[in-house]
């Protein structure tokens, strides 16, 4: 038991325990979606006072901050109780593409390259995860929501509205990948 | 205390973004590269076994732990907000590898850089609050 769950879970254990959240949640009478949080954090922060979009009762979600804190715990017990520290296993094709914008192969699970101290405190290691910030934040509440609010909840719920915004993720995802990040890491 | 229930459902989805390693840019730079069937998996997966529970909650009109019958509100009428919004979302996840939920997930884990990139995505969040009746929805 202990070793089927430090091992990378499969996708379809992952997917199956992915949908299990998203039944939880609705049983308790609320819905899966992460990207809301952001908004009422800049709400607690006061931005309701200069801009209307933030000026609502925050204390209603409480609950969905709660669960934000758990996945914090959750990733943290994870790294500690339930982690083999082993390099991530990645496909070779990938490795490949990724060690000719000069990434090396995978130490751990992120890219030092991109996540390391040392990165951050450089001005493109800084403005890169500063614009990737900037723009998941500014797109997922123009769209209305991000992967948990619109390809989870909104797919198995068959909106229409969440497969044009699934349909966006991709056209952004490719156009980074394939034109901008050469630019960045060449 | 009403709130540990959400806290412990949080918690296991901290664990299963780890485990399942959808926290890694290694990961979403995969799938956007379309080099392994990993991450179409785990959203595969989940899809299909979300589409199949919510049409039976909808079927049996199944009951909330309050008594209330659950809700689905379905999102508003559009095309051109889902798709410019999606696609700036899209470029985001693939330079930063991580949509907002894995974003709190990689802090946790250790990795604190995340914290800039959390940072930056309320700043996202409240230029979208600035600018939302300048913008085509």
């Amino acid at each position: 038991m202990i070793e089927f769950l430090t091992q990378p879970w499969s996708w379809w254990f992952s997917g199956l325990i992915i949908a299990a959240i998203m039944f939880t949640m609705l049983f308790f009478g609320k819905s899966f979606g992460f990207s809301s949080n952001l908004r009422t954090i800049c709400s607690i922060a006061g931005a309701g006072k200069k801009v209307k979009f933030f000026d609502f009762d925050w204390k209603t979600q409480i609950w969905n901050l709660v669960f934000l804190v758990g996945a914090i715990i959750g990733g943290f017990l994870a790294k500690e109780f339930l982690s083999t520290d082993e390099p991530i296993k990645i496909a070779a094709s990938t490795l490949k593409d990724l060690s000719e914008l000069g990434f090396e192969k995978p130490t751990e699970v992120q890219p030092l390259e991109l996540f390391s101290l040392e990165n951050a405190f450089s001005l493109k290691g800084f403005l890169v995860l500063a614009i990737g910030g900037l723009l998941v934040g500014f797109g997922s509440r123009y769209a209305g929501g991000c992967t948990s609010g619109h390809a989870i909840s909104g797919l198995s719920n068959l909106q229409i509205p969440s497969l044009i915004a699934v349909v966006g993720f991709f056209i952004g995802g490719l156009i980074m990948t394939f034109f901008i990040l050469p630019l960045i890491f060449k | 205390m009403k709130f540990i229930k959400f806290l412990i459902v949080g918690i296991i989805f901290g664990i299963v973004m780890t485990k399942s390693e959808a926290i890694s840019w290694y990961r979403i730079q995969e799938m956007f590269r379309f080099q392994s069937f990993h991450m179409y998996g785990i959203i595969g997966t989940a899809v299909i076994t979300g589409v199949i529970g919510t049409a039976i909650i909808k079927k049996l009109k199944i009951r909330d732990i309050s008594g209330a019958s659950i809700q689905f509100f379905p999102k508003d009428k559009s095309i051109i907000r889902y798709l410019i919004g999606g696609s700036i979302f899209g470029l985001g996840w693939a330079l930063s590898g991580a949509c907002p939920g894995p974003m709190v997930v990689n802090l946790g884990y250790g990795y604190i850089t995340f914290g800039i990139v959390l940072l930056f995505a309320l700043l996202g969040t409240y230029l979208y609050g600035v600018l939302k009746d300048k913008i085509p929805h």
